[in-house]
């Protein structure tokens, strides 16, 4: 076990205070040399790219050339790391000087929050501020097509625009919202709910924060280079064939990839050697569980999702013809690496929810979590089955039809462990004491929500009623039940749960409230009736679909309106509440036995002046013999002893 | 402190918030699935004109039957809870410490576990009687139609519009799909560029079109004569939204007059032997007219006078 | 920072938020090629279009592109939007001034949808000396040098293969300078029926002339603007 009884022992000493201090904050390497860095990189990529294909016929012909913009955009991204120094420890090593003591080197204010830091939970609080951008910007491309869908016959913009707005939303979401729990909540808390001082590998989990911002601003150049016509599933050929707007999805995705799988690595390390003494398996709560899961379906599922993006961009410029029929490749091996990395993904979007919900209703219920097991059964449950469901995103394309009962059986299969999440939730509920705090509503929204979809996905899941569904509005309907009214939803919940223990402010309650019923009502009036549309005969993706649907179709997108109010609101409510009312939150509001609760709001620099001993689950309530969460004060010598007697080296 | 309920008094208490909840549960789910069946069922989509559109009508009424009482006793479980369990105010004190409940849990998953494989065998049966329920089986299908009197049809999907062959016919080629009342039709589907998909609505049959791929899918035609809808369901491209058009089922005598008449139009005019000969898939590179000796650059980008017989002047 | 300065902070930000969308917004997601008006007189609106193997105004010259001539100033305009009147019969002519390529599907060969489905054909070449005008209702692409692109209305089942010049003049004297002006064409006339009622009818070219991408479907042939566009019907 790596838990540091003596801290420091073992890493090259840093010199103290260092030069870092004393000079100007333009000088210090943050976002501001980052960008500069970035576009040294991306003209430099571009050049070479320019340097190696200048001669292509295909570029002579297509008045286009991907090369330039994919190097570009590569070379870009590891030259805003550099900017960001994140190369400069490396290079020290590799020079025999010694390291910045960056940890310990006291940076104040809201300058840290665009440096690249070794702190978790600063790395979690700017995953937090970048995530909330994120989803915003998805959203307003989805007013942009809800704009579109007015009418089926008045066209606000092209054709092509709108498959660019189409794109631009469906991948900004996908690609970004997996990390929307794991990056703000589990970054953050992964060392503090197990009592450890830091994660295993802090360098990493700051990386993986920082290639986001340049996903970011790589998917949106998109738009600059006229967008691309896939939708976020990017199916070859259409891929191969479209323009230069292209690379830029397929780059993007590559690096929120890349993004993802350090994430989870650090995880599984993180939870396998850092817990603290007592922190037994059988104590650690929900929400650890559903991030060591989603780590695993990250380490094992991106890593394709890599090779397929890379395949595609090799295809569009050396004509590698993976993915072309016509010159010996196959369309059905796109689909099958896509979906292989695509089906584990919606349980990457959908697992963390299921873990935030389980870790706050035994709060709010006072009551212990009904079934840890069953819970737990069922988050390993659901990552495991999922590797073994993909092809029902083909049912129709053509595959061997033996697959398709095959396929059905896994994917019916699969709905029984997420049906223990409700097992679980209903058996909080029963004889509880349940308040209706903020946090606890969306909970019970992302329930309701997530129980609409996951229905709609047993009818998806059967194979001759997915003739008229699949590729419809029904699936769309249905996915965005589950990843927006279940993930988002218990992204919410957490925000409002677990921002008073980040930073030490709470949101406006009386918002909080409006904000609620204002998201649960649109969401619902908005995306009810696309179950309708989709059995009606609307595919996805259209511009124009069939005059008699016209009036479901404006229900949809004036509510969708009222939608993005509601976010509006929680947006004004996020900003004015950290940066101008600031209400202090200090202690433990909702009375929580979390270990993260136990300490200050928000947490000391170190997480916990020492190693705390665990002392039971953090779900004992209603037991008035229940020993206490933690002992955060355990006498000299007992972290030490309770390792040497389980015969395990200490670092150092 | 933790009011925990005491032994005899909560188990009482228990069947009796029990027997409540079933009790109101009961009721909607008979209500519900009732309306299903008798009110909702024969609207739901796609509708009967073909025995595929039926089959999906009766998979979905039946999968919602199924589905209704498990939304509702969740919805009635958990209204009652917040109802009766709702914290009250000036009790600050703890819920009991339930950790969990074998014979519960072990029912649950058993009930969850036999509905979902029960689902599983009814959809496999589903998909085999109606020879494949209209879904795409790929170029060698298990589920075939009893008959072998078959309309064949090929559809071929090209950015942006969807062509009809008939094979039966010569080969003559429709850009608008008339099919006969009362026929088995085979759908053969592909592609000459990207993926496409054939969803004719109200047929009920949905297949991808791949290129180079003969993607087969089934369905029989009913007595209703009518207008249906085909749209192309998978990306494509610039006017993947505008690819669409309408067809008809009409009488089969009115059909063999339309199909006779477009073959013997098309071959007047020359173009049935300008067209390739019928085949499960085309390679658009390959011009049977032009022979072996064609010029291609880059494989299959576009560019003028780059297919033709370098003896042709045009060729460079 | 203090509150003054936090709050300024915001809004600035804000402000430079809502005109980047904005600008965005604009230029990019609302953006098209302008649209050309045509009148009636006396029931039948008469349209004048070309096809070049090249364009001159834009940053895609090796692009094959569709030119509308405005009926006003006679000059080539570089879009493919153009408005009709409801109603009327549509007397297009389509100057054919790009090489040929084999259609990838050679039903497309066949003229469908005119009102009396053929189409008059005539190929100057380039010393300026004109066929004769015959009425044809097939022009085989696939024979030999003769068919260049298609003009297709899809929802009005309108298909109209257009010539090329002759093979020689394809392989060596192709207009050089768009819009063209003079070189060898293919001229060719059709008329066709709009509905009574408005509405915003795509088309599209069937020929794959986009070159250096996969399939010859991509660039200009998915560019509105360049080889395919919007036809709108005024009611």
């Amino acid at each position: 076990m790596a838990i540091e009884a003596q801290p420091g022992a073992g890493r090259m000493q840093p010199v103290a205070g260092g030069t870092e201090n004393g000079r100007a904050w333009w000088m210090k390497p943050a976002v501001h040399t980052g960008i500069v860095g970035g576009i040294i990189g991306y003209l430099i990529g571009h050049w070479l790219g320019n340097a190696l294909s200048y001669d292509y016929a295909q570029n002579a012909l297509s008045d286009t050339n991907d090369v330039p913009i994919v190097l570009g955009y590569v070379f870009g991204t590891v030259g805003w790391l550099a900017g960001l120094g994140i190369f400069n420890d490396l290079g020290r090593l590799m020079l025999g000087k010694p390291l910045r003591d960056i940890e310990h080197a006291p940076v104040g204010g809201v300058a840290k929050y665009f440096r690249y830091t070794l702190d978790h939970k600063v790395v979690g609080i700017q995953y937090l501020f970048g995530m909330i951008t994120y989803f915003l910007t998805g959203g307003l491309f989805a007013m942009a097509i809800r704009s579109e869908l007015l009418s089926p016959t008045y066209h606000l913009m092209s054709s092509s625009a709108y498959l660019m707005v189409v794109g631009e939303h469906g991948t900004m979401m996908m690609m970004m919202m997996s990390s929307v729990v794991l990056g703000p909540f589990g970054q953050y808390f992964a060392p503090l709910m197990i009592g450890s001082k830091r994660m295993a590998f802090p360098r990493i989990e700051a990386i993986g924060f920082w290639l986001t911002p340049a996903a970011y601003i790589i998917l949106l150049s998109g738009v600059l280079l006229g967008g691309f016509p896939t939708g976020w599933t990017g199916y070859a050929p259409l891929s191969v064939q479209a323009g230069p707007g292209m690379d830029t999805y397929a780059v993007a995705f590559g690096l929120m990839g890349i993004s993802m799988i350090l994430a989870g690595f650090n995880i599984i390390v993180t939870y396998i050697n850092y817990r603290a003494p007592g922190m037994r398996w059988s104590r650690l709560p929900m929400f650890v569980w559903s991030m060591f899961t989603v780590s695993f379906l990250q380490v094992l599922a991106v890593p394709v999702l890599v090779a397929g993006m890379y395949m595609m961009i090799t295809d569009r410029t050396f004509q590698t013809a993976f993915f072309v029929n016509q010159l010996g490749g196959s369309s059905y091996l796109y689909q099958n690496v896509f979906w292989f990395f695509g089906h584990p993904e919606v349980y990457i979007l959908a697992l963390p929810g299921f873990g935030v919900v389980s870790e706050i209703i035994p709060v709010m219920c006072r009551k212990p979590l009904f079934g840890y097991r069953t819970a737990a059964a069922g988050m390993i449950g659901v990552a495991l089955l999922s590797f073994f469901v993909w092809q029902h995103h083909l049912f129709d394309s053509g595959i061997n039809p033996d697959m398709r009962p095959l396929f059905m059986l896994t994917t019916e299969l699969i709905s029984i462990p997420t049906g223990f999440i409700y097992l679980v939730a209903l058996g909080t509920f029963w004889k509880a004491k349940i308040r209706f705090t903020v946090p606890m509503l969306f909970c019970l929204a992302m329930y309701f929500n997530f129980l609409l979809g996951g229905v709609s996905g047993v009818f998806l899941s059967d194979v001759p009623a997915d003739t008229t569904e699949h590729g419809s509005f029904f699936v769309m309907a249905h996915f965005h039940y589950t990843i927006m009214g279940g993930l988002i939803f218990a992204f919410m919940a957490g925000i409002y749960y677990w921002l008073p223990k980040m930073m030490g402010i709470k949101l406006n309650e009386r918002l909080g409230k409006i904000h609620f019923w204002t998201m649960f009502i649109f969401f619902n009036s908005t995306f009810l009736p696309l179950f309708a549309l989709g059995m009606l005969g609307m595919p996805r993706r259209v511009f124009e679909y069939a005059q008699n649907l016209q009036g479901l179709n404006v229900w949809v997108s004036i509510s969708a309106f009222c939608l993005g109010g509601s976010l509006l609101i929680f947006l004004f409510n996020f900003i004015m509440s950290t940066l101008v009312w600031r209400e202090k939150e200090v202690g433990n509001p909702w009375q929580s036995r979390g270990l993260e609760w136990q300490v200050s709001s928000p947490p000391p620099p170190e997480n916990f002046e020492h190693i705390p001993v665990i002392l039971s689950g953090p779900y004992e309530y209603g037991d008035p013999h229940a020993p206490p969460v933690a002992d955060l004060n355990p006498p000299v010598g007992v972290v030490s002893a309770a390792y040497a007697s389980s015969g395990a080296g200490l670092e150092g | 402190m933790a009011t925990p309920g005491a032994t005899a008094g909560s188990t009482r208490t228990n069947r009796d918030h029990g027997m409540r909840i079933f009790l109101i549960w009961l009721p909607l789910a008979v209500i519900a699935d009732l309306l299903i069946w008798f009110v909702w069922k024969p609207h739901i989509p796609p509708g009967t004109m073909t025995s595929s559109a039926e089959h999906q009508q009766f998979d979905i009424a039946f999968m919602a039957i199924l589905c209704a009482p498990v939304l509702l006793f969740v919805w009635t479980y958990a209204a009652y809870a917040l109802v009766n369990w709702h914290h009250r105010v000036g009790d600050d004190t703890d819920g009991p410490p339930i950790h969990g409940n074998a014979k519960i849990q072990a029912t649950w998953i058993g009930v969850t576990a036999v509905i979902v494989l029960g689902l599983f065998v009814f959809g496999t049966v589903e998909l085999i009687v109606p020879a494949g329920a209209g879904a795409g089986e790929g170029p060698a299908p298990i589920w075939q139609p009893n008959t072998s009197n078959r309309l064949q049809v090929q559809v071929i999907g090209q950015q942006w519009a969807f062509t009809y062959r008939f094979p039966q016919f010569g080969g003559m080629e429709s850009s608008t799909l008339l099919l006969p009342a009362n026929t088995t039709v085979e759908f053969h589907v592909t592609s000459l560029d990207v993926i496409h998909s054939f969803w004719a609505y109200q047929l009920g049959v949905k297949a991808d079109a791949n290129p180079g791929v003969d993607n087969i899918a089934y369905t029989t035609t009913k007595n209703q004569l009518g207008t249906f809808t085909v749209r192309c369901n998978e990306l494509c491209g610039l006017w993947h939204g505008a690819m669409y058009n309408y067809g008809h089922i009409v009488r089969p005598a009115a059909f063999e007059q339309w199909a006779r008449s477009m073959q013997l139009t098309q071959a007047r005019k020359g173009i049935l032997n300008m067209m390739p000969p019928y085949s499960l898939t085309y390679d658009p590179t390959v011009i049977p007219q032009l022979g072996a000796s064609i010029v291609k650059i880059d494989g299959i980008t576009g560019g003028a006078g780059y297919y033709y017989p370098p003896q042709d002047p045009v060729t460079p | 920072m203090s509150l003054p300065v936090r709050i300024t902070a915001l809004l600035v930000a804000f402000a430079a938020v809502v005109v980047g969308a904005a600008f965005i917004v604009v230029h990019y997601i609302l953006a098209s090629p302008p649209t050309v008006t045509f009148n009636a007189s006396g029931g039948v609106t008469n349209v004048m279009l070309q096809e070049d193997p090249q364009n001159n105004s834009s940053s895609k010259p090796d692009w094959v592109s569709y030119f509308v001539q405005d009926p006003n100033t006679k000059k080539w305009v570089h879009t493919t939007l153009f408005s009709v009147p409801a109603g009327t019969t549509v007397h297009v002519t389509i100057l054919g001034y790009d090489g040929c390529t084999p259609p990838r599907n050679n039903f497309w060969s066949l003229v469908q949808g005119t009102t009396d489905g053929k189409v008059s054909l005539s190929i100057v070449n380039n010393k300026g000396v004109a066929t004769p005008t015959k009425r044809v209702s097939v022009i085989n692409g696939w024979a030999g040098c003769t068919v260049g692109h298609t003009f297709a209305i899809p929802s009005l089942r309108l298909f109209i293969p257009v010539a090329s010049p002759n093979a020689y003049d394809s392989a060596n004297n192709l207009c050089g300078v768009s819009p063209c002006t003079s070189g060898p064409h293919a001229v060719e006339t059709f008329d066709f029926k709009v509905p009574s009622h408005g509405g915003t009818f795509r088309w599209q070219c069937f020929v794959p002339c986009g070159g250096g991408f996969l399939d010859g479907n991509g660039g200009p042939m998915q560019t509105i603007g360049y080889m395919t566009g919007n036809m709108e019907v005024r009611a």
